[in-house]
């Protein structure tokens, strides 16, 4: 970035306040400190890798504490269970974006001006430059003002900016070309503070939610509905629109024809009716897992799908105190399912259900019901019961996936003796002691969703790509400097003398020696050289051993 | 792109696997010969002076004869009387200019064979077509690009690593770096075909996206060029500690005399690594254009990702590190290794070990 750090090293002396801030300024957009921070960037980045981060799951963050008790708080105290929202990782990024600013605006300043300006003027000396070479014409040969302003016409045509200097006692002209390379440096670093930006914009106005719909179930698009939500900082309720889904139908497609890859899931499909408003026509539209709906700058993703067993549970009484789908959480390929089944509304007691939902139950050999296929083949519910206190009328939120087993007596297991409960698909089971009956009626699918709303998106991405193809432009456009130069010589020939000089990287600077030279002895008649210090000659690591030249 | 629907062809997906595992074996015959190179290094850059000293008596004579010939008395006078002082020179160059055997731009300087390199080479090219028929015939028997899977993406990042190898050498004369190159290559496909191995399979639905051929395609291409360019690394270390000891008058492995000079191995492997970074770049941004379009969110910090930023992070480091003082040269050739040490972790234990959303690995649980 910015090369002034030499001069800081050479300032020691006392220093008062104001030399002190001048001092840490430059120290601060010196490139050494972008380099460091640099490294501390990515340092820093990976303990988000190694420790679980609250962003992704604060119950596994909360399980880790708790089984490191000793490292456990101290971690935390850290911030390392939320490393990319933390004052280290973000003082360290912002201290970066500084002396980003502070290294590019000068560097930006500079360059308009560099543009605005000529190409500078000839040095005295060209030989001296790290590539150059003579060339003396015949006799027949243009005059030195005319091969410059040939010279001048050639780099020009081949994208120099040229200067002429034929004014001078020995004519000459400078060209510079290659300016798109500091501009693509500019633009790279200035984007990424767009980016930067943008992705803090989003942080304030976005939204997130997630929503559970079983085969024929609606949602329609209020706080409320959701079954979670993570609004921005300064998310405000009225910006939700008023559209709403239903989920149709569901379909997955298992693979069935490789052995190895039996039952691995190939498609996901969702047909979903969507309503933009509350008078607007429906909307059949299909969502699969890349290719997501998008209702009024909502985007809505389909992220996971499971089995909805419909149970009926009548209470002691005989009256119906729960029925509808249960969803039920995929614990792996063969969709073996958690079910928690809760009928707060049962009388005398409430009753509650656990256990696993199998859409291909097949007996194991220890008795213990396995799922073989993810797909349903025969589904069985197998569950425990039990009753007393579900815990739900204290008004503390509970997790709808945990039964809460504390103020609860266990009324079917497999391991009392009333058994547990196996229920086929149709089939009812009377609960022990009168306390009710379980029907399992049906299975329907459900989809898991996410809708996330995120205004700043487009402003990241357009910075993004600004900022990768500055990147290129400034790591692949080569910036020269070319002087050529013609005077007479002692027997009264035009002589040229040329110098390249390479801005940054040398890269390919021989082969714009090679041309130019070609270019010359195209359009002069050149003489044969005497001392050859022409591309050929130069840069070669070893001495040439024409003869005379070995002492 | 992909068709989650037509069967698998599992007969070409046999002989995907056979030929992928007869590939790595050549691939291993050409790194023991690159190997053997190295060793007798020693031997050949006797032989190799020994040619430059006949080539250049040849032209000598031929100089002379041409001379006697013209029998011109004066010039030819002149000429012998040079002599003595221009054979002093050649034989000076015959044992000091280390740089003599090898250019300095990596071009082909035309002075001396190499046979056993060459021999390596070619092997190297066999196993290369090998290579290339086992992973079409990959994507061929899936109906699909190649690499859904960690087996897919080593073997198929071996193979590219193996295509930019073999272009460069066309172009460049890279062979002193083949045992690092080969060696890697063998490794790679080791781990894909003995740690990793999954059969020929459909894509679960979050990788059927045009974004995993973009993404991962140009992933693979990037790694392929840092792979590279750390192996040069590792020489340019090697290079400049010998040049060094060769400062302090002390001998060095005679092998490094068919390699280029610490800051020639640093010229190039900067620029290959800008390619690299501008590649990675758009690896950074394609995924996370991908993650907007399967996830909705385009950078949640999943364990990938951490890795993904941690690496471009550690690459622009280094680029920053060409213009800084006291960062160029071994530091920078440092700043390279761990960029790339950083890619290996990120393919391999990132792959195995982390959760995340980028876990289509394909490893048996």
């Amino acid at each position: 970035m910015s090369t002034r750090a030499k001069k800081a090293e050479a300032a020691l002396p006392t220093l008062g306040a104001k030399e002190m801030a001048r001092w840490a300024w430059t120290q601060l957009t010196s490139m050494r400190t972008a380099l460091m921070l640099l490294l501390l960037l990515a340092v820093a980045a990976v303990p988000g890798s190694l420790v679980p981060q609250r962003r992704a799951g604060p119950e596994i963050v909360d399980q880790w504490i708790e089984d490191n008790p000793f490292w456990g708080p101290i971690l935390d105290f850290l911030q390392f269970f939320d490393v990319y929202t933390s004052v280290w990782f973000s003082a360290i990024y912002l201290l970066l974006f500084v002396s980003l600013v502070g290294c590019v605006v000068p560097r930006a300043i500079k360059h308009v001006k560099v543009m605005k300006s000529p190409p500078p003027r000839t040095p005295r000396r060209l030989s001296r430059l790290p590539e150059s070479g003579t060339v003396v014409l015949e006799e027949e040969g243009p005059a030195p003002e005319q091969a410059v302003a040939q010279a001048k016409a050639w780099l020009k045509k081949r994208g120099y900016r040229v200067a002429d200097h034929s004014d001078e006692r020995r004519p000459s002209v400078s060209a510079e070309r290659g300016y798109l390379r500091e501009i693509g440096n500019i633009v790279f670093h200035f984007s990424l503070i767009g980016v930067l930006v943008f992705m803090a914009y989003g942080g304030m106005t976005k939204y997130t939610g997630q929503k559970i719909l079983v085969e024929g179930e609606g949602f329609a698009n209020n706080l409320v509905a959701y079954d979670s939500f993570t609004p921005g900082t300064y998310f405000n309720a009225d910006q939700l629109k008023p559209f709403s889904l239903k989920l149709e139908s569901f379909d997955a497609v298992f693979e069935r024809q490789s052995e190895t890859h039996y039952g691995q899931p190939i498609d996901y499909t969702a047909r979903m009716e969507v309503r933009e408003g509350p008078g607007a026509e429906p909307a059949e539209e299909i969502l699969k897992v890349n290719s997501p709906l998008d209702v009024h700058g909502v985007r809505v993703y389909l992220v996971g799908n499971g089995y909805a067993p419909v149970v009926t549970i009548r209470d002691g009484e005989g009256d119906i105190a729960f029925q509808g789908p249960v969803v039920t959480r995929v614990q792996d390929q063969m969709y073996t399912s958690l079910a928690v089944i809760k009928a707060p509304d049962a009388t005398p007691d409430q009753l509650g259900f656990v256990g696993l939902f199998l859409p291909a139950a097949v007996e194991g050999e220890d008795g213990v019901a396995v799922s073989v296929d993810p797909e349903l083949l025969k589904p069985q519910l197998i569950l425990n019961s039990y009753y007393g206190d579900l815990g739900l009328d204290a008004g503390v939120p509970q997790n709808v996936y945990v039964l809460d087993t504390e103020n609860l007596t266990e009324l079917n297991s497999r391991t009392n003796s009333n058994g547990g409960i196996t229920l086929d698909e149709g089939q009812t089971y009377e609960l022990p002691d009168g306390k009710g009956s379980i029907s399992f009626d049906g299975v329907r699918r459900y989809v898991g969703l996410d809708l996330h709303y995120d205004p700043g998106k487009w402003g990241v991405g357009v910075f993004a790509a600004t900022a990768l193809i500055g990147l290129a432009v400034s790591l692949f456009v080569r910036r020269r400097r070319v002087w050529v130069r013609a005077d007479t010589d002692e027997a009264g020939r035009t002589r040229v003398e040329y110098a390249l000089l390479a801005r940054g990287e040398a890269t390919g600077l021989r082969a714009e020696n090679v041309a130019l030279r070609s270019a010359m002895e195209k359009m002069w008649p050149v003489t044969a050289p005497e001392s050859d210090n022409g591309p050929e000659g130069e840069g070669d690591p070893a001495p040439r051993h024409t003869p005379g030249s070995g002492v | 792109m992909f068709n989650p629907t037509a069967p698998v062809n599992e007969q070409l997906a046999l002989y995907s696997d056979l030929f992928m595992l007869i590939a790595a074996l050549v691939y291993a015959a050409s790194f023991i010969v690159f190997a053997v190179d190295m060793a007798v290094a020693s031997t050949t850059i006797k032989r190799l002076e020994e040619e430059l000293a006949t080539e250049r008596d040849l032209a000598r004579h031929a100089q002379r004869s041409a001379v006697s010939v013209g029998g011109r008395g004066g010039g030819s006078t002149a000429l012998l009387d040079r002599d003595p002082a221009d054979s002093a020179a050649l034989d000076r160059t015959g044992d000091g200019a280390e740089s003599d055997l090898v250019d300095e731009d990596m071009d082909y300087t035309g002075r001396g064979r190499r046979p056993i390199a060459n021999v390596a080479v070619a092997v190297l090219g066999i196993g290369w077509a090998l290579h290339a028929f086992a992973v079409v015939a990959r994507g061929l028997a899936s109906h699909r690009v190649p690499w859904g899977n960690l087996y897919e993406f080593m073997t198929t990042g071996a193979l590219l690593v193996t295509t930019v190898y073999l272009i460069f050498l066309f172009r460049k004369d890279l062979r002193f770096v083949g045992t690092f190159v080969t060696g890697l290559v063998v490794a790679m496909m080791c781990a894909a075909t003995m740690g990793f191995p999954t059969p020929v399979g459909h894509l679960q639905p979050p990788l059927q996206s045009p974004w995993l051929v973009i993404h991962v395609s140009i992933a693979v291409l990037a790694t392929a060029l840092f792979t590279l360019t750390a192996a040069m690394s590792i020489l340019q270390l090697v290079q400049s500690n010998a040049q060094s000891r060769m400062m302090q008058g002390k001998g060095t492995w005679s092998f490094l005399r068919l390699v280029p000079t610490a800051g020639a191995l640093e010229n190039w492997s900067y620029r290959i690594n800008a390619v690299g970074f501008v590649m990675w770049s758009f690896t950074l941004i394609a995924g996370a254009i991908w993650a907007e379009a399967a996830w909705g969110r385009y950078w949640n910090w999943d364990t990938k990702e951490v890795w993904t930023f941690v690496i471009w992070v550690v690459y622009a480091a280094y680029l920053h590190a060409r213009a800084t003082r006291g960062w160029t040269g071994n530091r920078s050739a440092w700043l390279s290794i761990i960029g790339f040490a950083c890619i290996v972790f990120n393919y391999t234990i990132v792959n195995m070990y982390f959760p995340g959303l980028h876990s289509y690995a394909g490893v048996p649980e």
